[in-house]
């Protein structure tokens, strides 16, 4: 019989870190964080020294300076005389209102094109394989354009709309399409609208109530309640009855052309629609694909057992295919939601001003301030990614498959 | 996609440490071409013909310069750029020079470091409308929507025009001349605002140019010329004195047909310092004594440069106006060759 013993304890020598495995990967991490530290600070150290050589400096006071020039699309009070801070803001709830149309309209495309893919009408599955080859395979850029481009050429200018015999004729009388943009009627609120407005959201809340208790009563007593009607009737009723009793306090601002352009009313200009619409329908052609890949992920014999249970096909798909499809389709759609994001920013080409258009495009022409310029955008962006990918990694986490 | 461009526009200066601090002539003479920004196409101005050769008004200065110092007005390597690139790509040492109708201000000079050699063309704002619109004077065009060029200082005096006569406006930004004349050509913009010159320019290229007219209002004062970077005067002499001596040129009735003539013939001094066949002006700038007679050869003087791109005698039908030398009243006036 042997006895095992421990083999002596070496002493730490400077040739292990290169010979022993149990150092070995460190070793060369420490020299590669190094190698990375000291490029990085080449490069700063670089840019400093030349940005001094030039007599240029890094500051960020021309924020406050007044920016001199206007912005046709802006959700906020802004002049010419506003500072480019707020420019800055402008751009950025530019940018964050066409990122989320797009996402929203991006998601309705994806998810009606990815289920019709898998259709058994020939006809349609056919189109819709069509339409995300088609989309998918040409950069967006080219579609913005085209959309654009079509619309400018193909609808008609303000001007058409004037005249006695015009040559184009506003929808309903109350909006107009033109190459310029959408001009719908925009709410006028007066005195007690607001009553109108809280009676509303009370019926949305009270439709939500009713058919909780509905449903709480199907499970307890097996009685089942109309669903369709009431909750329609709950919807509308009340709101429509407060506008009367309050004696019409919301009207309708019509647009109406005046001078050049039409006037009042609510504009959605040309760059916002062409933009929204390429982003949606190009992204849309990629979520397509994840639907439809979040679909066929779901194993063939739980539609089977759910048929075998007696449920209908509506059902089989809303209860039991697509809760397990989410888990599959979730995660990649959070890379195409941080995808339109930041293709949000060719937004240049149709002259939307998103905030590359201004903070990274008038501002830093005016100031000549590219570099503080710049960083801010990268700045920006990163944030935005990175909340956009938290609160859909919040969603995922509900919808995983909870395994007990 | 534009920021990528600034992006590498950054890194390149950053990596391109020595490059900015050499003198700029000996790179220009070592690579053997000169890099001159340009228009992404203006017709007159600077637009590559059917052939693919660049011409135009402010592609002779680049030509005129890169025949004074290399010899060769073909030795030029065009680079296209926008209201947007155009500094980034003169500050970062991709150009050598910018000859791209840029407006000469005070923050462009002190604050982004750029020094302009001189006015090759005094310009101003205007404004073209269609005919067909009925507008007589830029006032009228309350609420109207204007096509502008972004990152170009016609942006800013067009929001302080609006703005000093308390009427309204919906700007359109385009990125380019071509962009902004299929915006306008198509109705998406009312009125196209631009220097007068550019307008006239683009105007030539319209299939019917006489269904839209420039308003009478010249807005602001936009003289243009070419520019270099701070800090390198010797390079910055080069360009500027190129320059004066085209315009040298034309006042002393020197031409590309007389020139080799003048050189002996002429009995003026200042024609013979400018020919060098008198003084030693080339040495001083660093080049040989014949740099002034090649580029004056291979481009004529300011007046030959001007009647061939953009004179009345051309689709843009300029006329000299403040553009005439000084002697016939204008404003172009060069610093005596002594």
């Amino acid at each position: 019989m042997t006895i095992m013993t421990d083999p002596p304890r070496e002493s730490f020598r400077l040739s292990m870190l290169l010979n022993d495995t149990r150092y070995r990967s460190i070793t060369f991490q420490a020299i590669a964080l190094l190698a990375l530290i000291v490029a990085i600070a080449y490069l700063a150290n670089n840019l400093f020294t030349n940005l001094a050589a030039q007599g240029l400096n890094i500051s960020y006071g021309f924020l406050g300076d007044p920016a001199g020039y206007d912005i046709n699309q802006r959700l906020i009070e802004y002049d010419s005389q506003s500072s480019n801070a707020r420019a800055a803001l402008v751009g950025i709830l530019n940018t964050l209102l066409v990122a989320f149309l797009a996402c929203i309209m991006a998601t309705v495309f994806g998810v009606i094109a990815g289920v019709l893919r898998l259709s058994n009408n020939w006809l349609v599955s056919k189109l819709m394989s069509f339409y995300v080859e088609i989309f998918r395979n040409i950069p967006v850029l080219i579609w913005i354009i085209i959309i654009f481009t079509i619309m400018t050429a193909v609808m008609p200018a303000p001007r058409a709309f004037r005249g006695d015999e015009p040559e184009a004729t506003m929808l309903l009388g109350a909006f107009a399409f033109t190459n310029r943009g959408i001009y719908i009627p925009a709410p006028i609120w007066g005195p007690g609208s607001m009553v109108v407005v809280a009676t509303f959201i009370a019926s949305v809340v009270g439709v939500f109530a009713y058919r909780r208790y509905a449903k709480n009563l199907l499970y307890q007593t097996g009685r089942l309640l109309p669903m369709g009607w009431p909750s329609l009737a709950i919807f509308f009723v009340p709101t429509i009855v407060m506008f009367f009793i309050m004696g019409r306090p919301i009207g309708l601002d019509i647009p109406e052309l005046g001078g050049f352009n039409f006037r009042g009313g609510i504009q959605i200009g040309a760059p916002l629609i062409a933009l929204w619409f390429a982003l949606s329908i190009y992204t849309g052609a990629f979520i397509a694909e994840n639907v439809r890949a979040g679909i066929q992920a779901v194993s063939k014999g739980q539609t089977e057992a759910a048929s075998a249970l007696g449920l209908h096909p509506g059902r089989v798909m809303n209860l039991v295919v697509l809760p397990q499809a989410l888990r599959v389709i979730i995660p990649p759609l959070i890379s195409h939601y941080l995808n339109i994001t930041k293709n949000s920013s060719l937004a240049i080409a149709v002259g939307y001003a998103d905030i590359t258009a201004t903070l990274g495009g008038i501002t830093l022409n005016q100031t000549g301030r590219a570099i503080e310029c710049v960083l801010l955008l990268m700045l920006f962006y990163l944030v935005i990614s990175l909340s956009i990918s938290a609160i859909m990694n919040v969603y995922n986490k509900t919808v995983t498959l909870k395994e007990r | 996609m534009k920021k990528s461009v600034l992006l590498g526009a950054l890194t390149i200066a950053g990596l391109a440490a020595g490059a900015a601090a050499a003198g700029t002539l000996d790179d220009v003479k070592a690579r053997g071409t000169l890099n001159c920004g340009v228009t992404t196409g203006l017709v007159g101005f600077a637009a590559p013909n059917a052939d693919g050769e660049w011409n135009g008004f402010d592609v002779a200065v680049c030509r005129a310069v890169a025949a004074a110092v290399l010899g060769d007005a073909t030795a030029v390597e065009f680079v296209p750029t926008t209201g947007k690139t155009r500094f980034t790509a003169l500050a970062s040492g991709e150009i050598d020079m910018l000859a791209r109708n840029t407006t000469w201000t005070f923050s462009r000079d002190v604050d982004l470091k750029f020094t302009f050699v001189g006015i090759n063309y005094y310009d101003g704002q205007g404004f073209m409308v269609p005919k067909s619109l009925g507008v007589t004077s830029a006032k009228e065009l309350d609420g109207a929507t204007v096509c502008i060029q972004t990152g170009t200082t016609t942006e800013l005096n067009l929001a302080d025009f609006f703005r000093a006569n308390n009427i309204s406006y919906e700007p359109v930004p385009i990125e380019t001349n071509a962009e902004g004349q299929q915006q306008y050509l198509a109705g998406a913009c009312d009125t196209y605002t631009t220097d007068a010159s550019g307008l006239a320019a683009t105007r030539a290229s319209f299939e019917n140019p006489s269904d839209h007219v420039l308003l009478p209002e010249i807005i602001s004062k936009e003289p243009l010329g070419p520019l270099v970077r701070h800090g390198d005067d010797e390079w910055g002499d080069v360009v500027r004195w190129t320059l004066n001596a085209l315009i040298t040129a034309e006042e002393l009735g020197v031409t590309s047909a007389n020139v080799s003539e003048m050189a002996t013939g002429s009995n003026n001094p200042e024609v013979k310092r400018l020919l060098g066949t008198e003084g030693t002006l080339g040495e001083m700038l660093g080049l040989d004594a014949d740099w002034a007679m090649r580029a004056i050869a291979s481009q004529g003087n300011y007046g030959e440069i001007f009647a061939k791109n953009i004179g009345e005698d051309t689709p843009i039908a300029l006329s000299r106006g403040l553009n005439a030398q000084w002697t016939n009243g204008g404003l172009i006036y060069s610093p005596p060759f002594r």
